[in-house]
Protein backbone atom coordinates (compact mmCIF):
# COMPACT_ATOMS: atom_id res chain seq x y z
CA UNK A 1 0.00 0.00 0.00
CA UNK A 2 0.77 2.93 -0.25
CA UNK A 3 1.19 5.83 2.56
CA UNK A 4 1.21 9.38 1.84
CA UNK A 5 3.23 12.04 4.14
CA UNK A 6 1.94 15.94 4.38
CA UNK A 7 4.70 17.71 5.45
CA UNK A 8 5.13 21.55 6.49
CA UNK A 9 7.97 23.78 6.48
CA UNK A 10 8.12 25.76 9.77
CA UNK A 11 10.25 27.77 12.13
CA UNK A 12 12.09 25.73 13.60
CA UNK A 13 11.28 24.67 17.20
CA UNK A 14 14.55 25.91 18.92
CA UNK A 15 13.90 29.45 17.42
CA UNK A 16 12.19 32.28 19.51
CA UNK A 17 10.24 34.25 17.29
CA UNK A 18 9.24 37.98 16.98
CA UNK A 19 6.51 39.81 16.82
CA UNK A 20 7.26 42.60 13.74
CA UNK A 21 6.76 46.23 15.14
CA UNK A 22 3.88 47.24 13.35
CA UNK A 23 1.91 44.11 14.08
CA UNK A 24 1.35 42.60 10.94
CA UNK A 25 2.44 39.05 11.51
CA UNK A 26 5.68 37.31 12.43
CA UNK A 27 9.44 38.37 11.48
CA UNK A 28 10.56 35.12 9.27
CA UNK A 29 13.77 36.78 7.81
CA UNK A 30 16.72 34.85 8.30
CA UNK A 31 15.35 32.64 10.67
CA UNK A 32 16.22 28.76 10.81
CA UNK A 33 13.31 26.76 8.92
CA UNK A 34 12.73 23.13 9.64
CA UNK A 35 10.46 20.19 8.86
CA UNK A 36 7.24 20.31 11.36
CA UNK A 37 8.62 18.18 14.14
CA UNK A 38 5.63 15.94 14.42
CA UNK A 39 5.48 15.75 10.45
CA UNK A 40 9.09 13.86 11.36
CA UNK A 41 7.32 11.36 13.39
CA UNK A 42 5.05 11.03 10.64
CA UNK A 43 7.41 10.71 8.06
CA UNK A 44 9.20 8.29 10.24
CA UNK A 45 6.84 5.90 10.81
CA UNK A 46 5.69 5.38 6.95
CA UNK A 47 9.19 4.43 6.87
CA UNK A 48 8.85 1.93 9.55
CA UNK A 49 5.94 0.59 7.36
CA UNK A 50 7.93 0.41 4.56
CA UNK A 51 10.95 -1.98 6.16
CA UNK A 52 8.01 -3.97 7.68
CA UNK A 53 7.05 -4.90 4.42
CA UNK A 54 3.40 -3.10 4.91
CA UNK A 55 4.06 -0.16 3.07
CA UNK A 56 5.42 0.03 -0.90
CA UNK A 57 6.14 3.23 -1.59
CA UNK A 58 6.07 6.51 0.50
CA UNK A 59 4.98 10.39 -1.24
CA UNK A 60 6.21 12.82 0.92
CA UNK A 61 3.84 16.46 0.12
CA UNK A 62 4.61 19.95 1.34
CA UNK A 63 2.39 22.91 0.15
CA UNK A 64 4.41 25.87 0.60
CA UNK A 65 6.76 28.14 -1.43
CA UNK A 66 9.72 26.58 -3.21
CA UNK A 67 11.83 26.55 -0.31
CA UNK A 68 9.72 23.74 0.89
CA UNK A 69 11.41 21.58 -1.23
CA UNK A 70 14.48 21.20 1.23
CA UNK A 71 11.84 20.06 4.02
CA UNK A 72 11.09 17.08 0.83
CA UNK A 73 14.26 16.35 0.47
CA UNK A 74 14.97 16.01 4.01
CA UNK A 75 11.79 13.52 4.46
CA UNK A 76 13.41 11.89 0.93
CA UNK A 77 16.60 11.78 2.41
CA UNK A 78 15.18 9.71 5.85
CA UNK A 79 13.79 7.23 3.85
CA UNK A 80 10.91 8.20 1.59
CA UNK A 81 10.39 7.46 -2.32
CA UNK A 82 9.53 10.15 -3.94
CA UNK A 83 7.87 14.33 -3.44
CA UNK A 84 5.26 16.36 -4.42
CA UNK A 85 5.45 20.14 -4.10
CA UNK A 86 2.86 22.19 -4.32
CA UNK A 87 3.75 25.59 -5.05
CA UNK A 88 2.01 28.41 -2.88
CA UNK A 89 3.73 31.95 -1.53
CA UNK A 90 1.89 33.06 0.87
CA UNK A 91 0.51 31.16 4.32
CA UNK A 92 -2.31 28.67 3.15
CA UNK A 93 -5.47 27.45 5.70
CA UNK A 94 -5.48 24.00 6.81
CA UNK A 95 -9.01 23.49 5.07
CA UNK A 96 -7.09 25.04 1.83
CA UNK A 97 -4.28 22.50 2.45
CA UNK A 98 -6.81 19.56 3.65
CA UNK A 99 -8.40 20.32 -0.17
CA UNK A 100 -5.36 20.00 -1.87
CA UNK A 101 -4.37 16.47 -0.31
CA UNK A 102 -7.57 15.21 -0.78
CA UNK A 103 -7.39 16.18 -4.82
CA UNK A 104 -3.53 14.40 -4.36
CA UNK A 105 -5.55 11.39 -2.43
CA UNK A 106 -7.73 10.78 -5.29
CA UNK A 107 -5.07 10.37 -7.77
CA UNK A 108 -2.72 8.59 -5.82
CA UNK A 109 -4.97 6.15 -3.92
CA UNK A 110 -2.92 5.63 -0.32
CA UNK A 111 -4.03 3.69 2.29
CA UNK A 112 -3.04 5.60 4.82
CA UNK A 113 -2.25 9.46 5.27
CA UNK A 114 -0.09 10.38 8.25
CA UNK A 115 0.04 14.17 9.18
CA UNK A 116 1.32 15.41 12.31
CA UNK A 117 -0.98 16.66 14.57
CA UNK A 118 -0.52 20.27 14.49
CA UNK A 119 2.06 22.47 12.76
CA UNK A 120 4.53 24.44 15.95
CA UNK A 121 3.86 27.73 13.78
CA UNK A 122 -0.33 28.24 13.46
CA UNK A 123 -1.08 25.49 16.41
CA UNK A 124 -4.40 25.04 14.58
CA UNK A 125 -4.39 20.86 14.64
CA UNK A 126 -7.04 20.76 11.74
CA UNK A 127 -5.86 19.24 8.82
CA UNK A 128 -5.67 15.71 9.37
CA UNK A 129 -9.45 15.86 10.77
CA UNK A 130 -10.43 18.01 7.96
CA UNK A 131 -9.04 15.89 5.18
CA UNK A 132 -10.43 12.82 6.58
CA UNK A 133 -13.92 14.60 6.28
CA UNK A 134 -13.45 16.07 2.55
CA UNK A 135 -12.23 12.15 1.85
CA UNK A 136 -15.28 10.50 4.18
CA UNK A 137 -12.43 8.53 6.39
CA UNK A 138 -11.88 7.15 9.57
CA UNK A 139 -8.97 9.33 11.57
CA UNK A 140 -6.78 8.14 14.65
CA UNK A 141 -5.31 11.80 15.61
CA UNK A 142 -2.92 12.28 18.53
CA UNK A 143 -1.34 8.68 17.32
CA UNK A 144 1.25 7.02 20.10
CA UNK A 145 0.82 3.43 18.79
CA UNK A 146 -0.56 2.51 15.09
CA UNK A 147 -0.53 -1.44 14.14
CA UNK A 148 -1.92 -1.76 10.65
CA UNK A 149 -3.77 -5.52 10.09
CA UNK A 150 -5.77 -6.75 6.90
CA UNK A 151 -8.22 -3.84 6.15
CA UNK A 152 -7.82 -2.00 9.38
CA UNK A 153 -5.59 0.22 11.70
CA UNK A 154 -5.50 0.37 15.24
CA UNK A 155 -4.83 3.55 16.43
CA UNK A 156 -3.89 4.21 20.66
CA UNK A 157 -3.91 7.75 20.39
CA UNK A 158 -3.15 10.27 23.81
CA UNK A 159 -6.34 11.97 25.12
CA UNK A 160 -7.11 13.70 27.87
CA UNK A 161 -7.65 11.10 30.17
CA UNK A 162 -4.97 8.80 29.03
CA UNK A 163 -4.56 6.71 26.40
CA UNK A 164 -7.72 5.31 24.06
CA UNK A 165 -7.75 3.03 21.03
CA UNK A 166 -9.85 3.00 17.73
CA UNK A 167 -9.99 0.71 14.87
CA UNK A 168 -10.14 2.29 11.95
CA UNK A 169 -11.39 0.81 8.09
CA UNK A 170 -8.62 1.63 5.36
CA UNK A 171 -7.55 4.05 4.04
CA UNK A 172 -7.55 6.28 6.84
CA UNK A 173 -6.09 9.59 8.26
CA UNK A 174 -3.87 9.13 11.06
CA UNK A 175 -2.26 12.04 13.09
CA UNK A 176 0.77 12.04 15.00
CA UNK A 177 1.92 12.78 18.64
CA UNK A 178 5.07 13.09 20.23
CA UNK A 179 5.59 9.21 21.59
CA UNK A 180 5.04 7.53 18.31
CA UNK A 181 8.83 6.87 17.78
CA UNK A 182 11.95 8.94 17.41
CA UNK A 183 12.45 10.14 14.24
CA UNK A 184 16.08 8.46 12.25
CA UNK A 185 18.68 11.29 11.28
CA UNK A 186 19.36 10.83 7.24
CA UNK A 187 23.05 9.71 6.69
CA UNK A 188 24.98 10.94 4.26
CA UNK A 189 24.79 8.23 1.61
CA UNK A 190 21.06 9.10 1.84
CA UNK A 191 21.52 12.19 1.56
CA UNK A 192 23.25 12.08 -1.56
CA UNK A 193 20.42 9.17 -3.01
CA UNK A 194 17.63 11.68 -2.13
CA UNK A 195 18.74 13.92 -4.66
CA UNK A 196 18.20 12.03 -7.39
CA UNK A 197 15.11 11.06 -6.38
CA UNK A 198 11.89 12.81 -7.95
CA UNK A 199 9.82 15.85 -6.76
CA UNK A 200 7.10 16.72 -8.38
CA UNK A 201 6.15 20.51 -8.59
CA UNK A 202 2.32 21.36 -9.11
CA UNK A 203 0.58 24.88 -8.58
CA UNK A 204 -2.75 24.99 -6.43
CA UNK A 205 -4.72 25.52 -9.52
CA UNK A 206 -3.56 22.20 -10.79
CA UNK A 207 -5.87 20.90 -8.03
CA UNK A 208 -8.88 23.31 -8.77
CA UNK A 209 -7.84 24.50 -5.63
CA UNK A 210 -8.30 28.75 -4.88
CA UNK A 211 -5.37 29.02 -2.10
CA UNK A 212 -6.27 32.52 -0.77
CA UNK A 213 -7.24 32.79 3.15
CA UNK A 214 -10.70 33.07 3.89
CA UNK A 215 -9.89 33.92 7.79
CA UNK A 216 -8.78 37.69 7.71
CA UNK A 217 -5.53 38.64 10.47
CA UNK A 218 -6.26 41.88 11.58
CA UNK A 219 -3.11 41.90 13.61
CA UNK A 220 -0.37 39.84 15.06
CA UNK A 221 0.30 40.93 18.55
CA UNK A 222 3.00 40.29 21.54
CA UNK A 223 1.90 38.38 24.75
CA UNK A 224 1.08 40.01 28.25
CA UNK A 225 4.64 39.76 29.22
CA UNK A 226 5.03 38.54 33.13
CA UNK A 227 7.83 40.18 34.97
CA UNK A 228 10.54 38.54 36.58
CA UNK A 229 9.54 37.88 40.22
CA UNK A 230 12.11 37.43 43.15
CA UNK A 231 14.38 34.82 44.37
CA UNK A 232 13.36 33.44 47.68
CA UNK A 233 16.22 31.77 49.98
CA UNK A 234 14.41 29.19 51.81
CA UNK A 235 11.58 26.97 51.82
CA UNK A 236 10.34 28.76 54.97
CA UNK A 237 10.03 31.78 53.12
CA UNK A 238 8.89 30.90 50.12
CA UNK A 239 5.64 29.24 51.75
CA UNK A 240 5.26 32.70 53.76
CA UNK A 241 5.11 34.59 50.80
CA UNK A 242 2.71 32.32 49.05
CA UNK A 243 0.55 32.73 52.24
CA UNK A 244 1.06 35.86 53.24
CA UNK A 245 1.74 37.73 50.11
CA UNK A 246 0.48 36.11 46.92
CA UNK A 247 -2.25 34.46 49.26
CA UNK A 248 -2.57 31.47 46.94
CA UNK A 249 -2.34 28.88 49.73
CA UNK B 1 -26.67 34.65 16.57
CA UNK B 2 -28.01 31.25 17.82
CA UNK B 3 -24.83 29.33 19.27
CA UNK B 4 -24.46 25.62 19.82
CA UNK B 5 -22.53 24.71 22.29
CA UNK B 6 -20.76 20.79 22.70
CA UNK B 7 -20.43 20.02 26.16
CA UNK B 8 -17.40 18.31 27.08
CA UNK B 9 -18.14 15.31 29.73
CA UNK B 10 -18.01 11.77 30.46
CA UNK B 11 -21.71 10.61 29.76
CA UNK B 12 -21.55 10.68 34.04
CA UNK B 13 -20.45 14.05 35.06
CA UNK B 14 -20.21 17.29 32.88
CA UNK B 15 -16.40 18.77 32.66
CA UNK B 16 -16.03 22.59 33.85
CA UNK B 17 -14.66 23.25 30.73
CA UNK B 18 -18.43 23.36 29.59
CA UNK B 19 -19.25 26.14 31.63
CA UNK B 20 -16.09 28.39 30.96
CA UNK B 21 -17.18 27.78 27.40
CA UNK B 22 -20.66 29.22 27.84
CA UNK B 23 -19.09 32.21 28.42
CA UNK B 24 -17.38 32.58 25.26
CA UNK B 25 -20.26 31.69 23.70
CA UNK B 26 -22.25 33.96 25.40
CA UNK B 27 -19.88 36.69 24.54
CA UNK B 28 -21.33 36.04 20.58
CA UNK B 29 -24.42 37.24 21.83
CA UNK B 30 -27.11 34.91 21.24
CA UNK B 31 -29.29 32.37 22.61
CA UNK B 32 -26.95 29.42 23.22
CA UNK B 33 -28.03 25.67 23.24
CA UNK B 34 -26.03 22.93 24.85
CA UNK B 35 -25.53 19.73 23.11
CA UNK B 36 -25.08 16.76 25.40
CA UNK B 37 -24.12 13.86 23.25
CA UNK B 38 -22.82 10.68 24.71
CA UNK B 39 -24.55 6.87 25.92
CA UNK B 40 -26.54 6.85 29.41
CA UNK B 41 -25.54 10.46 29.37
CA UNK B 42 -28.96 12.05 31.33
CA UNK B 43 -26.66 13.07 34.17
CA UNK B 44 -24.34 14.64 31.99
CA UNK B 45 -27.21 16.55 30.37
CA UNK B 46 -29.19 17.41 33.74
CA UNK B 47 -25.82 19.01 34.80
CA UNK B 48 -25.37 21.28 31.54
CA UNK B 49 -29.12 22.19 32.33
CA UNK B 50 -27.52 24.21 34.91
CA UNK B 51 -25.39 26.50 33.73
CA UNK B 52 -26.91 29.83 33.19
CA UNK B 53 -27.22 31.05 29.57
CA UNK B 54 -28.57 27.73 28.43
CA UNK B 55 -31.16 27.57 25.83
CA UNK B 56 -32.08 24.35 26.36
CA UNK B 57 -30.02 21.59 26.38
CA UNK B 58 -29.97 18.54 23.67
CA UNK B 59 -29.30 15.19 24.48
CA UNK B 60 -28.21 12.91 21.82
CA UNK B 61 -28.00 9.58 24.02
CA UNK B 62 -26.81 6.38 21.30
CA UNK B 63 -24.06 3.99 21.84
CA UNK B 64 -22.58 5.30 19.40
CA UNK B 65 -21.45 8.76 20.83
CA UNK B 66 -20.36 6.95 24.23
CA UNK B 67 -16.63 7.75 23.63
CA UNK B 68 -17.26 10.36 21.57
CA UNK B 69 -15.74 8.78 18.16
CA UNK B 70 -15.04 11.95 15.49
CA UNK B 71 -16.63 10.61 12.77
CA UNK B 72 -19.80 9.93 14.54
CA UNK B 73 -19.89 13.53 16.34
CA UNK B 74 -19.02 15.56 13.54
CA UNK B 75 -22.08 13.60 11.45
CA UNK B 76 -24.62 14.93 14.51
CA UNK B 77 -23.13 18.02 14.66
CA UNK B 78 -23.19 18.81 11.30
CA UNK B 79 -26.99 17.68 10.99
CA UNK B 80 -27.39 19.99 14.05
CA UNK B 81 -25.92 22.87 12.45
CA UNK B 82 -28.51 24.33 10.05
CA UNK B 83 -30.29 26.00 12.47
CA UNK B 84 -27.28 27.65 14.35
CA UNK B 85 -24.76 30.60 13.26
CA UNK B 86 -22.02 29.38 15.13
CA UNK B 87 -20.72 25.74 16.84
CA UNK B 88 -18.17 26.25 20.00
CA UNK B 89 -16.56 23.44 21.59
CA UNK B 90 -13.72 23.45 24.62
CA UNK B 91 -10.40 22.57 22.91
CA UNK B 92 -10.04 19.51 24.85
CA UNK B 93 -8.77 16.35 22.99
CA UNK B 94 -12.44 15.55 21.97
CA UNK B 95 -13.22 18.84 20.98
CA UNK B 96 -9.71 19.08 18.75
CA UNK B 97 -10.55 15.75 17.50
CA UNK B 98 -14.48 16.41 15.94
CA UNK B 99 -14.53 19.96 15.38
CA UNK B 100 -12.25 20.49 12.25
CA UNK B 101 -14.40 17.64 11.01
CA UNK B 102 -17.19 19.73 11.16
CA UNK B 103 -15.87 22.51 9.62
CA UNK B 104 -14.63 21.03 6.23
CA UNK B 105 -18.07 19.77 6.11
CA UNK B 106 -19.59 22.87 6.11
CA UNK B 107 -16.97 24.13 3.85
CA UNK B 108 -15.78 27.37 6.74
CA UNK B 109 -12.45 28.01 8.09
CA UNK B 110 -11.64 26.46 11.94
CA UNK B 111 -10.73 29.17 14.30
CA UNK B 112 -8.78 27.00 16.63
CA UNK B 113 -8.59 27.95 20.81
CA UNK B 114 -9.75 30.90 21.05
CA UNK B 115 -8.67 33.06 24.32
CA UNK B 116 -11.26 35.92 23.38
CA UNK B 117 -13.89 37.22 21.78
CA UNK B 118 -13.59 40.64 20.04
CA UNK B 119 -16.72 41.24 18.22
CA UNK B 120 -18.99 38.66 16.54
CA UNK B 121 -16.32 37.36 13.84
CA UNK B 122 -13.53 38.99 15.40
CA UNK B 123 -11.24 36.16 17.85
CA UNK B 124 -8.07 36.76 19.59
CA UNK B 125 -5.98 33.52 19.04
CA UNK B 126 -2.30 32.22 20.08
CA UNK B 127 0.31 31.36 17.71
CA UNK B 128 4.02 30.14 17.76
CA UNK B 129 3.39 28.26 21.67
CA UNK B 130 1.69 31.62 22.86
CA UNK B 131 4.73 33.63 21.37
CA UNK B 132 2.52 35.67 19.65
CA UNK B 133 -1.32 36.63 19.62
CA UNK B 134 -3.17 36.93 16.58
CA UNK B 135 -6.76 38.43 15.67
CA UNK B 136 -8.61 37.04 13.11
CA UNK B 137 -11.78 37.90 11.47
CA UNK B 138 -13.96 34.91 10.10
CA UNK B 139 -15.60 35.04 6.67
CA UNK B 140 -19.22 34.86 6.57
CA UNK B 141 -20.64 31.76 6.95
CA UNK B 142 -21.10 29.59 9.84
CA UNK B 143 -18.64 29.99 12.84
CA UNK B 144 -16.26 26.81 13.88
CA UNK B 145 -14.97 27.62 17.33
CA UNK B 146 -12.72 25.65 19.53
CA UNK B 147 -12.17 27.46 22.83
CA UNK B 148 -9.01 27.30 25.45
CA UNK B 149 -11.11 27.12 28.10
CA UNK B 150 -8.64 28.50 30.42
CA UNK B 151 -8.82 31.83 29.35
CA UNK B 152 -12.64 31.75 30.67
CA UNK B 153 -14.35 32.01 33.49
CA UNK B 154 -17.08 29.40 33.92
CA UNK B 155 -20.62 30.79 33.95
CA UNK B 156 -22.47 30.17 37.24
CA UNK B 157 -24.76 27.07 37.92
CA UNK B 158 -27.92 28.77 38.71
CA UNK B 159 -29.65 27.78 35.61
CA UNK B 160 -32.48 25.45 34.69
CA UNK B 161 -33.22 24.66 31.00
CA UNK B 162 -35.25 22.10 29.81
CA UNK B 163 -33.56 18.50 28.07
CA UNK B 164 -34.89 17.70 25.04
CA UNK B 165 -33.90 14.70 23.57
CA UNK B 166 -32.71 14.59 19.77
CA UNK B 167 -32.11 11.58 17.46
CA UNK B 168 -28.66 10.11 16.63
CA UNK B 169 -27.70 10.75 12.94
CA UNK B 170 -26.28 8.41 10.45
CA UNK B 171 -22.63 7.66 11.25
CA UNK B 172 -20.15 6.73 8.46
CA UNK B 173 -19.50 3.43 10.31
CA UNK B 174 -15.40 3.36 9.41
CA UNK B 175 -14.27 3.58 13.11
CA UNK B 176 -14.86 1.70 16.53
CA UNK B 177 -13.85 2.23 20.41
CA UNK B 178 -11.30 -0.72 20.83
CA UNK B 179 -10.34 0.07 24.33
CA UNK B 180 -8.97 2.71 26.93
CA UNK B 181 -6.71 3.00 29.59
CA UNK B 182 -7.48 6.10 32.03
CA UNK B 183 -5.38 7.48 34.34
CA UNK B 184 -6.99 6.64 37.77
CA UNK B 185 -6.38 9.65 40.73
CA UNK B 186 -7.74 10.86 43.59
CA UNK B 187 -6.30 14.28 42.86
CA UNK B 188 -7.90 17.17 41.46
CA UNK B 189 -8.05 17.10 37.60
CA UNK B 190 -4.73 19.26 35.68
CA UNK B 191 -7.36 21.27 34.19
CA UNK B 192 -9.52 22.72 36.69
CA UNK B 193 -6.91 22.45 39.68
CA UNK B 194 -6.39 25.45 41.50
CA UNK B 195 -3.05 24.60 42.46
CA UNK B 196 -0.55 22.40 40.05
CA UNK B 197 2.61 20.79 40.96
CA UNK B 198 4.70 19.65 37.96
CA UNK B 199 7.92 17.52 37.82
CA UNK B 200 10.57 17.57 35.06
CA UNK B 201 13.50 15.63 33.99
CA UNK B 202 15.02 16.84 37.10
CA UNK B 203 13.06 14.66 38.89
CA UNK B 204 14.90 11.13 37.77
CA UNK B 205 12.33 8.71 38.36
CA UNK B 206 8.26 8.04 38.49
CA UNK B 207 9.22 6.73 41.96
CA UNK B 208 10.33 10.34 42.68
CA UNK B 209 7.19 12.01 41.56
CA UNK B 210 6.00 11.06 45.10
CA UNK B 211 7.92 13.71 46.53
CA UNK B 212 5.23 16.00 44.60
CA UNK B 213 2.53 13.87 45.78
CA UNK B 214 2.70 14.64 48.92
CA UNK B 215 3.23 18.21 48.30
CA UNK B 216 0.07 17.79 46.30
CA UNK B 217 -1.86 16.21 48.72
CA UNK B 218 -1.32 19.32 51.07
CA UNK B 219 -2.20 21.52 48.87
CA UNK B 220 -5.63 19.35 46.95
CA UNK B 221 -3.13 19.95 43.74
CA UNK B 222 -3.20 18.38 40.54
CA UNK B 223 -0.22 17.11 39.58
CA UNK B 224 1.81 17.68 35.92
CA UNK B 225 5.46 16.73 34.13
CA UNK B 226 7.13 18.30 31.34
CA UNK B 227 7.91 16.62 27.99
CA UNK B 228 10.66 15.19 29.01
CA UNK B 229 9.31 13.24 32.51
CA UNK B 230 6.57 11.71 29.92
CA UNK B 231 9.29 11.01 27.33
CA UNK B 232 11.09 9.34 30.37
CA UNK B 233 8.29 7.54 31.39
CA UNK B 234 8.00 9.09 34.75
CA UNK B 235 4.13 9.56 34.45
CA UNK B 236 1.73 8.96 31.84
CA UNK B 237 0.99 11.31 28.67
CA UNK B 238 -1.86 12.84 30.12
CA UNK B 239 0.31 14.69 32.60
CA UNK B 240 2.38 16.99 30.33
CA UNK B 241 2.08 20.61 30.03
CA UNK B 242 2.36 22.59 27.38
CA UNK B 243 2.22 23.57 23.33
CA UNK B 244 1.07 19.77 22.83
CA UNK B 245 0.24 19.30 25.62
CA UNK B 246 -2.68 20.77 28.64
CA UNK B 247 -2.77 23.93 28.92
CA UNK B 248 -3.44 24.47 32.79
CA UNK B 249 -3.72 28.43 34.40
CA UNK B 250 -3.98 27.48 37.78
CA UNK B 251 -4.02 30.18 40.64
CA UNK B 252 -0.46 28.51 41.57
CA UNK B 253 1.81 26.41 39.25
CA UNK B 254 5.26 24.96 41.14
CA UNK B 255 7.23 24.12 38.80
CA UNK B 256 10.02 21.65 39.95
CA UNK B 257 13.47 20.30 37.97
CA UNK B 258 11.89 21.80 34.82
CA UNK B 259 14.27 24.16 32.56
CA UNK B 260 11.41 26.36 31.12
CA UNK B 261 11.73 25.41 27.24
CA UNK B 262 9.00 28.11 25.75
CA UNK B 263 6.62 24.40 24.62
CA UNK B 264 6.38 24.06 28.45
CA UNK B 265 6.01 28.06 29.21
CA UNK B 266 3.01 27.71 26.58
CA UNK B 267 1.01 25.89 28.56
CA UNK B 268 1.59 27.27 31.96
CA UNK B 269 2.44 31.28 31.74
CA UNK B 270 -1.12 32.37 32.30
CA UNK B 271 -1.05 30.65 35.92
CA UNK B 272 -1.71 34.03 38.65
CA UNK B 273 1.61 32.59 40.60
CA UNK B 274 4.04 30.63 39.30
CA UNK B 275 6.64 28.77 41.76
CA UNK B 276 10.14 27.85 40.11
CA UNK B 277 12.51 24.81 42.29
CA UNK B 278 15.58 24.27 40.12
CA UNK B 279 19.13 24.06 41.18
CA UNK B 280 20.61 25.84 37.87
CA UNK B 281 19.90 29.53 39.25
CA UNK B 282 20.90 30.20 35.22
CA UNK B 283 17.48 28.03 34.12
CA UNK B 284 14.92 30.05 31.99
CA UNK B 285 12.06 29.31 34.00
CA UNK B 286 13.32 31.78 36.81
CA UNK B 287 12.46 34.60 34.02
CA UNK B 288 8.67 33.34 34.16
CA UNK B 289 8.48 32.77 38.08
CA UNK B 290 6.80 34.75 40.70
CA UNK B 291 9.28 33.24 43.31
CA UNK B 292 12.21 31.52 42.68
CA UNK B 293 14.29 28.84 45.22
CA UNK B 294 17.61 27.93 43.75
CA UNK B 295 18.42 24.73 45.11
CA UNK B 296 18.08 21.01 44.94
CA UNK B 297 14.78 19.61 44.81
CA UNK B 298 15.82 16.46 46.31
CA UNK B 299 16.35 18.96 49.76
CA UNK B 300 13.95 20.79 48.97
CA UNK B 301 10.23 19.85 48.24
CA UNK B 302 10.55 17.01 51.36
CA UNK B 303 11.30 20.52 53.18
CA UNK B 304 8.57 21.96 51.84
CA UNK B 305 6.15 19.28 52.38
CA UNK B 306 7.32 19.33 56.16
CA UNK B 307 6.95 23.23 56.39
CA UNK B 308 3.20 22.71 54.75
CA UNK B 309 2.82 19.83 57.44
CA UNK B 310 3.97 22.29 60.07
CA UNK B 311 1.57 25.03 59.02
CA UNK B 312 -1.56 22.72 59.05
CA UNK B 313 -1.74 22.05 55.51
C1 LIG C 1 7.20 19.82 18.84
C2 LIG C 1 7.57 19.89 20.28
C3 LIG C 1 6.57 19.96 21.22
C4 LIG C 1 6.87 20.02 22.57
N1 LIG C 1 5.84 20.09 23.48
C5 LIG C 1 6.13 20.16 24.79
C6 LIG C 1 5.08 20.26 25.77
O1 LIG C 1 3.89 20.28 25.45
N2 LIG C 1 5.44 20.32 27.07
C7 LIG C 1 6.75 20.30 27.49
O2 LIG C 1 7.01 20.34 28.70
N3 LIG C 1 7.74 20.20 26.59
C8 LIG C 1 7.47 20.11 25.26
N4 LIG C 1 8.50 19.99 24.38
C9 LIG C 1 9.87 19.74 24.89
C10 LIG C 1 10.61 20.98 25.34
O3 LIG C 1 11.25 21.57 24.22
C11 LIG C 1 11.68 20.59 26.38
O4 LIG C 1 12.55 19.63 25.83
C12 LIG C 1 11.11 20.02 27.68
O5 LIG C 1 10.08 20.85 28.17
C13 LIG C 1 12.21 19.87 28.70
O6 LIG C 1 11.72 19.26 29.88
P1 LIG C 1 12.43 19.51 31.28
O7 LIG C 1 12.42 20.96 31.60
O8 LIG C 1 11.79 18.59 32.26
O9 LIG C 1 13.90 18.94 31.04
P2 LIG C 1 15.29 19.70 30.97
O10 LIG C 1 15.25 20.78 29.98
O11 LIG C 1 16.32 18.64 30.85
O12 LIG C 1 15.42 20.40 32.39
C14 LIG C 1 15.61 19.71 33.58
C15 LIG C 1 15.82 20.76 34.66
O13 LIG C 1 15.91 20.14 35.93
C16 LIG C 1 16.89 20.80 36.69
N5 LIG C 1 17.36 19.83 37.70
C17 LIG C 1 18.00 18.66 37.50
N6 LIG C 1 18.26 18.05 38.66
C18 LIG C 1 17.78 18.84 39.64
C19 LIG C 1 17.74 18.76 41.06
N7 LIG C 1 18.25 17.70 41.69
N8 LIG C 1 17.17 19.75 41.73
C20 LIG C 1 16.66 20.83 41.10
N9 LIG C 1 16.65 20.96 39.76
C21 LIG C 1 17.21 19.97 39.04
C22 LIG C 1 17.94 21.20 35.72
O14 LIG C 1 18.69 22.30 36.21
C23 LIG C 1 17.11 21.56 34.49
O15 LIG C 1 16.80 22.95 34.47
C24 LIG C 1 8.22 19.97 23.01
C25 LIG C 1 9.23 19.92 22.06
C26 LIG C 1 8.92 19.88 20.72
C27 LIG C 1 10.03 19.80 19.72
N1 LIG D 1 1.37 23.56 4.03
C1 LIG D 1 1.36 22.27 4.38
N2 LIG D 1 1.98 21.34 3.60
C2 LIG D 1 1.98 20.05 3.94
N3 LIG D 1 1.39 19.57 5.05
C3 LIG D 1 0.76 20.43 5.85
C4 LIG D 1 0.72 21.83 5.56
N4 LIG D 1 0.03 22.44 6.55
C5 LIG D 1 -0.34 21.47 7.43
N5 LIG D 1 0.10 20.26 7.00
C6 LIG D 1 -0.06 18.96 7.68
O1 LIG D 1 -1.11 19.07 8.64
C7 LIG D 1 -0.61 18.89 9.96
C8 LIG D 1 -1.38 19.74 10.94
O2 LIG D 1 -1.27 21.10 10.65
P1 LIG D 1 -2.22 22.23 11.28
O3 LIG D 1 -3.62 21.76 11.06
O4 LIG D 1 -1.90 23.47 10.52
O5 LIG D 1 -1.86 22.32 12.73
C9 LIG D 1 0.87 19.17 9.85
O6 LIG D 1 1.60 18.52 10.88
C10 LIG D 1 1.19 18.60 8.47
O7 LIG D 1 1.30 17.19 8.51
Amino acid sequence: MKVLVPIKRVVDYNVKIRVKPDQTGVDLANVKMSMNPFDEIGVEEAIRLKEKGVATEVIAVSIGPQEAQETIRTALAMGADRGILVKVDHEVEPLTVAKILARIAKAESPQLIILGKQAIDDDSNQTGQMLAQLLGWAQGTFASKVVVEGDTVDVTREVDGGLQTVRLKLPAIVTTDLRLNEPRYASLPNIMKAKKKPIDAKAASDYGVDPAPRLKVLKTTEPPKRKGGVKVKTVQELVDKLKNEAGVI
Amino acid sequence: MAVLLIAEHDNKSLKDSTAKAMTAAQALGGPVDILVAGQDAKPAADAAAKIAGAGKVLLADDAQYGHQLAENMAALIVELAGKYDAVLSPASTNGKNFMPRVAAALDVPQISEIVSVDGPDTFTRPIYAGNAMQQVQAPAGKKIITVRTTAFKAAETTGSASVESVSAAKGPGVSEFVGEELSKSERPELASAKVVISGGRGMQSGENFHLLEKVADRLKAAVGASRAAVDAGFVPNDYQVGQTGKVVAPELYIAVGISGAIQHLAGMKDSKVIVAINKDEEAPIFQVADYGLVADLFKAVPELEEELKKQGY
